[in-house]
């Protein structure tokens, strides 16, 4: 659905040249939500606006249902513009009209009639949940019901793609929940694919199919993310289970199991036990239901010699990787 | 002076400030929109970027800021002619007030416009909106209460600068102030003049205020 491929976007300021975004290639596919983690700064929002050309890129070129953006201007970009809806970190609605009169704007813009516009917008609040509050300004809503007026407007227009550009990062961590899951939800029954950036572990965790990392303008890793928590010494994997804790006694070797898939609902502990007559101490870990798959990491200590128990786990499909002290 | 001819004189001149005063404004807040926008449109990082025109309407426009009104009054005087075909009068005088207001309202519109946020503007280009979109349904819409406001402001301004139409004979309460009060040493027809452009002015701002309140939405 949407394809980038080596994107550059250069910032002049001054003499000085900042590389906001340095050779990303990205590739989302129908239907999938794909979200890009990064640090402030990082280069994720650039590349976001790069999708919709609200920032033209100094290189590389950006595909979108099939069309190239970066080939067009004036009215056939402005007609692709209105194939992507997108969501912002602030809500960017407008004050000066009801949470009705906001979602409304892009069905004007593209000139539905008035009573087909009536019909959509009531459809469209109460598809995410605002039925009742129509005729409410966005000062009277709080956080989280704005932002289902953006995306109820980033719907307006029936896009094939959304982008959200922080959606969840100006919100309380109960409303972040529930705007996740209404994009999960419109992600599942509309078939929307969505790009969203976000410097949330969390937002990857419950809602992404796959995920990039960025850092530095650049992607240190992207992919879909049970794919990603296979590869040793993924960035992702460490952000979204960090690991922490050392063996009680310091002879003991540690090892860090990455499970992902099938393998995490196996019972691995007990059967070491059984098998290898072994004291085996969880040092941390999490295992957890993602989007994408059932994953989560351990940290372990085992008395005596790995070597066996690593051999065996990895046969198993876990990724084991042992700590160096 | 009996208080019947003080009174006649008082509604004499109010009629010709409200003549004055409420034709420039409408002259004005067509003029100052029309040039507001284009400032803003032409700045650095506007919708439209065009540095040439965008200095060189700033240039008239602190100009036209600068020029003491009694000094433009006089130096309009032949483009007066050419418009309303007089130069001296009530109506004559309406030609100078709205040069000299629209370029003070055109920097409050300016100042207006700038106070809609940024990513609201990025949002309605993200939708595809043409730039003429852009600017009915969001510069202008959102900007509404600080236009209402900045026009109330230049309002008010018209009418303390058509105290000065009388040099062109344009009458009214500031130049029936001067005349009587001020030259004849009438203290009386002064304050009963002054005092009733306080009421004037108040009535004004109260109007525009209740406005601005009624399209405030934050």
């Amino acid at each position: 659905m949407i394809q980038i491929e080596g994107l550059r976007k250069v910032y002049r300021a001054r003499r000085r040249e900042v590389v906001a975004v340095d050779g990303v290639d990205l590739a989302v596919r129908d239907g999938e939500i794909f979200g890009v983690l990064g640090q402030s700064g990082a280069g994720k929002s650039t590349l976001l606006r790069c999708v919709n050309l609200l920032e033209r890129p100094d290189a590389g070129t950006v595909v979108v249902g099939g069309v190239e953006l970066t080939g067009l201007s004036g009215g056939r970009l402005r007609a692709a513009r209105r194939r992507i809806g997108m969501v912002h970190q602030h809500f960017a609605l407008l004050a000066s009209r009801t949470a009705a009169g906001n979602v409304a704007v892009p069905l004007e813009i593209t000139g539905v009639p008035r009573a087909a516009r009536a019909r959509r917008v009531a459809e469209l609040l109460d598809l995410v949940g605002l039925a009742g509050h129509a005729d409410a300004y966005p000062a009277q809503l709080s956080g989280g019901q704005k932002q289902r007026v953006g995306i109820a407007r980033a719907l307006a227009a029936d896009p094939q793609v959304l982008l959200s550009d922080e959606a969840t990062s100006a919100l309380d961590p109960q409303t972040t929940g529930s705007i996740l899951e209404l994009l999960r939800d419109l992600n599942r029954r509309l078939g929307l694919t969505i790009l969203l950036i976000t410097h949330e572990m969390d937002v990857v965790k419950r809602i992404c199919h796959s995920a990039a990392v960025m850092r530095d303008g650049r992607f240190a890793e992207s992919g879909p993310i049970a794919d990603l928590l296979r590869r040793p010494g993924s960035e992702l994997a460490g952000g979204l289970f960090p690991l922490s804790g050392a063996a009680p006694d310091p002879e003991d070797p540690v090892l860090d199991l990455t499970l992902s898939g099938a393998v995490a609902d196996q019972p691995l502990i007990s059967q070491l036990a059984r098998r290898f007559d072994a004291d085996v101490r969880i040092l941390d870990g999490t295992v957890q239901e993602l989007a994408a798959t059932r994953a989560g990491r351990l940290r372990i200590t085992v008395r005596g010699d790995a070597g066996p128990v690593a051999g065996w786990l990895r046969e198993q499909g876990v990724l084991v990787t042992e700590v160096v002290r | 002076m009996t208080w019947s001819e003080v009174a006649e004189l008082l509604w004499q001149g109010l009629r010709e400030t409200t003549w004055m005063v409420g034709f420039s404004t409408v002259l004005t807040a067509i003029g100052g929109l029309l040039v507001g926008v284009l400032l803003t449109l032409t700045e650095r990082g506007g919708l439209l970027p065009l540095r040439p025109v965008n200095a060189l309407l700033g240039l008239v426009v602190n100009v036209g800021r600068s020029l003491p009104f009694i000094i433009l009054l006089v130096a309009v005087i032949p483009f007066t002619r050419a418009v309303v075909g007089t130069t001296i009068g009530t109506t004559a005088a309406i030609v100078p007030l709205t040069i000299g207001a629209i370029p003070f309202y055109a920097r409050l519109v300016e100042t207006a416009i700038h106070e809609v946020p940024a990513d609201v503007v990025a949002a309605a280009t993200a939708m595809g909106a043409t730039r003429r979109q852009i600017v009915g349904k969001v510069l202008l819409r959102e900007a509404r209460p600080g236009l209402v406001a900045g026009l109330t402001v230049t309002v008010i301004a018209l009418v303390g600068y058509s105290a000065m139409a009388g040099v062109v004979g344009g009458g009214g309460l500031g130049d029936l102030a001067i005349r009587y009060g001020y030259q004849r040493f009438e203290t009386e027809v002064m304050i009963a003049t002054v005092g009733v452009l306080v009421v004037f002015v108040q009535l004004i701002q109260t109007l525009g205020d209740v406005l601005v309140r009624r399209l405030y939405h934050r």
